[in-house]
């Protein structure tokens, strides 16, 4: 009776304890992990005038007509890119979407053509997503130099990507009959895509893009941090000069900024759904 | 597709119109002068000059080490939001009263929208220049997020069990230990998981403002025209943010 | 160990009035069995026994203390000489069925032990010991989302069991049990009960049950007390009376059924949790 049954989740907790704790040591000393240096008398300092100098927020005309330009400039920045985006995504978009392959109705032929051009569209999708916007922005600074175009771009390509998988997914998702219907009965693509497919997907199509205008307008913002124009710019630049006033006025557009965009966005997609 | 289209409809179309070509114009973009023949010659030199990406063994081991320095940031920080975004989730799920609902609701909701990136520059000056300021930045910003998405799950999730312990005497932490902690677990770590994902990425520019990881080492190449090296640092972060959905999208299945 | 209700009334926040005039005097070491038509506030009665209901009017006392005149501690510590076994187990699914069990002292507990058991069960002979008697005990490891209703409820009667509290209350406990394991599970209760001398009070759905095990019963009816007698008193004028509304006695069935001939096709439903 002694021989009671072990707890057959001791050994695993225990084992990944260790691991845990073997593991948090060289995490901490690689991100340098020394939470005094935020009370370290020099730190403190510069931090608290910069906190100090928040107040008040810089309201000089001057200052306000450059910030009035830069918000504007990010808005138009988020909208071009979005915008460039669409026009990469949509084709690569289509490419993806199996419904509309004539080569898969009948029995016969596989249509290797098509598969093989459809696993290139989502390697080249996969790409572009995967590098971070701010890192494309970098990349485009250098060779179109300082200003709001290296933005536009990177948003165009980064989302451009995610646009084109999830507009493939949705197309994929609605239901393929009408546009069989219509490719069985000899019509084109693009007739099976505007009358098979657009009537089922066309609000989730729209309200997604929209939702990616709002995330768009987010990561506009901060794109001037690398040199791409901007709000960011002109935070990065206050920052630089620790002018607290400045980037508190700046700070505060951008919240607004981002609610509003998050309102608009959501108040679209209400009116959509 | 619907029979007539609506003034509403055809108005929203004009609008968006509109403000497309409003914004192309008004950001005066270079397009034409893209699709020129020495632009298009210009652009296939400087793609050209990332290949090969940079493979000499030193630059490897320093690409490595970055990529560590990253990997490290992003879990850390991960952890910490986690951490902080749970304590926060309870009073903003309305477990402490209306006082503590609303007070944490607007931390988290300041935490949130401020962006990564400014929380870096800001921490940069509190904690100075190295992936220390990085790690406080992406923690500030997922501490907002999770901790909403934390409140959500736990509004969602059946009092009884919670209650019925309360009722035979355990204290609170005790009770939300055994009886709610169970429930939301599993959701919380997806959540958390999910976010671990996003901040790999964002671990790795965070480096462009001074916060370590692969963002300075990218940003350093660039700065002295070393394409080739800013390739494989590139190509690092593809690597890293392959490996950090595979490993996250294995824990999630190992813990449902 | 006994408790007092003096004129005690209920309404609940949406404004049904659950009980009304309620006066009840229990001597420790008394076993009550609580019977009455779905819906008549056996449940609401036995919340307000264990102190989680504070009701809007007159007088509880509990185990020789006023609950609502304790400080937050003191009703604390009331509260965990309470166990309360809920009719719908209040147990996460995916906890162990040993911490499920556990769970039962963690009034008792310190924090720090709470919190170890939830790495390390702290006590696994403990929780088995309280599973052995329900037959339960080779579960132990188990996640309770494997377990069939009945077998949680058993889980949640060990709970009840390992809390060893000086007031043992039981919330219709074999609601999800097979008659034959009912009568098991209520003799176990009442043995429980007579065996270290505590009170008991079980609300149960089956009057054959209740008639067959308890010295003292009491009928509720519309949130009042219809009547309070010693088991061999309740005749069965009293007991059609009780439930006029339900059409027809429920029984458990099985062992010794009060009229067969006339309830036969009228089990109780068996309420799964």
């Amino acid at each position: 009776m002694s021989t009671a049954v072990r707890d057959p989740a001791a050994l695993p907790r225990l084992g990944w304890t260790l691991v845990v704790l073997v593991l948090l040591w060289p995490l901490l000393r690689l991100t340098d992990f020394h939470p005094a240096a935020l009370f370290e008398a020099g730190n403190l300092t510069a931090m608290g005038n910069f906190l100090a100098g928040f107040l008040p927020p810089a309201t000089a005309p001057d200052f306000l007509s450059l910030l009035g330009k830069a918000t504007v400039e990010t808005l138009a920045m988020a909208t071009a890119g979005i915008a460039l985006s669409i026009l990469l995504a949509v084709p690569l978009g289509l490419v993806l979407t199996r419904s509309l392959s004539i080569a898969r109705l009948g029995p016969g032929r596989r249509g290797w053509i098509g598969q093989s051009l459809r696993a290139v569209a989502r390697a080249l999708l996969a790409v572009l997503r995967g590098v971070p916007e701010l890192v494309w922005a970098l990349l485009f600074v250098r060779v179109f130099g300082l200003g709001a175009a290296a933005g536009v771009l990177a948003l165009g390509i980064t989302y451009g990507g995610m646009l084109g998988k999830v507009y493939g997914e949705i197309l994929e998702s609605t239901d393929a009959r009408p546009a069989r219907a219509l490719l069985e009965a000899g019509s084109g693509r693009l007739a099976a895509l505007c009358y098979g497919l657009l009537p089922n997907a066309a609000s989730e199509l729209v309200s997604y893009t929209v939702y990616r205008w709002e995330c768009a307008v987010r990561a506009s913002v901060v794109m001037g941090f690398v040199g791409a124009g901007g709000l960011g710019q002109l935070m990065d630049q206050s920052m630089k000069m620790l002018n607290g006033g400045e980037a508190a006025s700046i700070l505060v557009t951008f919240l607004v900024l981002v609610v509003a965009a998050d309102g608009l966005s959501e108040l679209l997609r209400r009116r959509l759904a | 597709m619907r029979a007539g289209v609506s003034f509403g409809g055809l108005l929203a179309v004009v609008l968006v119109v509109a403000a497309v070509a409003g914004s192309f114009a008004y950001l005066d973009m270079p397009l034409g002068a893209l699709f020129t023949g020495t632009a298009a010659g210009e652009i296939a030199d400087f793609v050209g000059r990332f290949f090969p990406p940079e493979l000499g063994p030193d630059f490897l081991a320093k690409v490595g080490w970055a990529a560590l320095e990253t990997l490290a940031i992003s879990l850390v920080s991960t952890v910490l939001a986690a951490v902080a975004g749970a304590v926060l989730a309870l009073p903003a799920a309305g477990r402490h009263g209306v006082a503590g609902r609303v007070g944490a609701r607007f931390v988290l909701n300041l935490l949130r929208s401020v962006p990564e990136l400014v929380w870096a520059t800001l921490m940069v000056l509190a904690a100075g220049l190295g992936p220390f300021a990085g790690t406080l930045a992406l923690a500030l910003h997922t501490t907002g997020v999770l901790g909403r998405l934390f409140a959500e799950a736990l509004e969602n999730t059946p009092p009884a069990p919670a209650e019925a312990l309360a009722g035979s005497g355990a204290p609170s932490l005790a009770a939300f230990l055994y009886g709610t902690f169970p429930l939301v677990a599993a959701q919380w770590l997806a959540y958390a998981l999910y976010r671990w994902e996003m901040n790999i990425r964002m671990a790795a520019i965070l480096g462009f403002v001074g916060a370590g990881g692969l963002g300075a080492l990218l940003y350093f190449s660039l700065s002295l025209f070393h394409e080739a090296e800013a390739s494989t640092v590139i190509l690092a972060m593809l690597a890293m943010a392959v490996v950090v959905d595979g490993v996250s999208a294995w824990l999630r299945r190992a813990s449902a | 160990m006994g408790f007092s209700l003096e004129g005690v009334g209920l309404i609940h926040a949406n404004g049904f009035r659950a009980l009304r005039g309620i006066d009840l005097r229990i001597a420790p070491g008394e076993r009550v069995a609580l019977i009455g038509a779905s819906g008549a506030g056996k449940t609401t009665l036995l919340r307000v026994l264990a102190a989680s209901l504070r009701p809007g009017e007159g007088r509880v006392t509990l185990l020789d203390g006023e609950p609502w005149a304790c400080a937050p501690a003191a009703l604390r510590r009331l509260r965990a000489r309470i166990g309360l076994v809920h009719q719908s187990p209040p147990i996460p699914p995916r906890q162990r069925v040993v911490t499920a069990v556990l769970a039962g002292r963690l009034g008792q507990w310190p924090l720090w032990k709470s919190l170890a058991s939830l790495v390390l069960p702290v006590d696994p002979d403990g929780a088995r010991a309280a599973l052995a008697r329900l037959d339960l005990a080779e579960r132990l490891y188990d996640r309770c989302d494997r377990l069939s209703g009945g077998q949680l409820q058993r889980v949640a009667l060990a709970r009840v069991l390992y809390q060893q509290p000086d007031l043992l209350l039981a919330d219709e406990p074999v609601s999800a049990m097979d008659p034959a394991l009912s009568e098991l599970t209520i003799s176990l209760l009442n043995e429980e009960a007579t065996r270290r001398g505590v009170t008991l009070v079980a609300s149960l759905h089956a009057v054959d049950l209740a008639l067959r095990h308890f010295p003292r019963v009491v009928g509720v009816k519309d949130g009042a007390i219809l009547f309070d007698l010693p088991a061999a008193q309740v005749s069965d004028a009293l007991l059609r009376e009780l439930y006029a509304a339900e059409g027809g006695l429920p029984l458990a069935g099985g062992l010794r059924a009060l009229e067969p001939a006339e309830t036969a096709g009228e089990l109780p439903p068996l309420r799964c949790a």
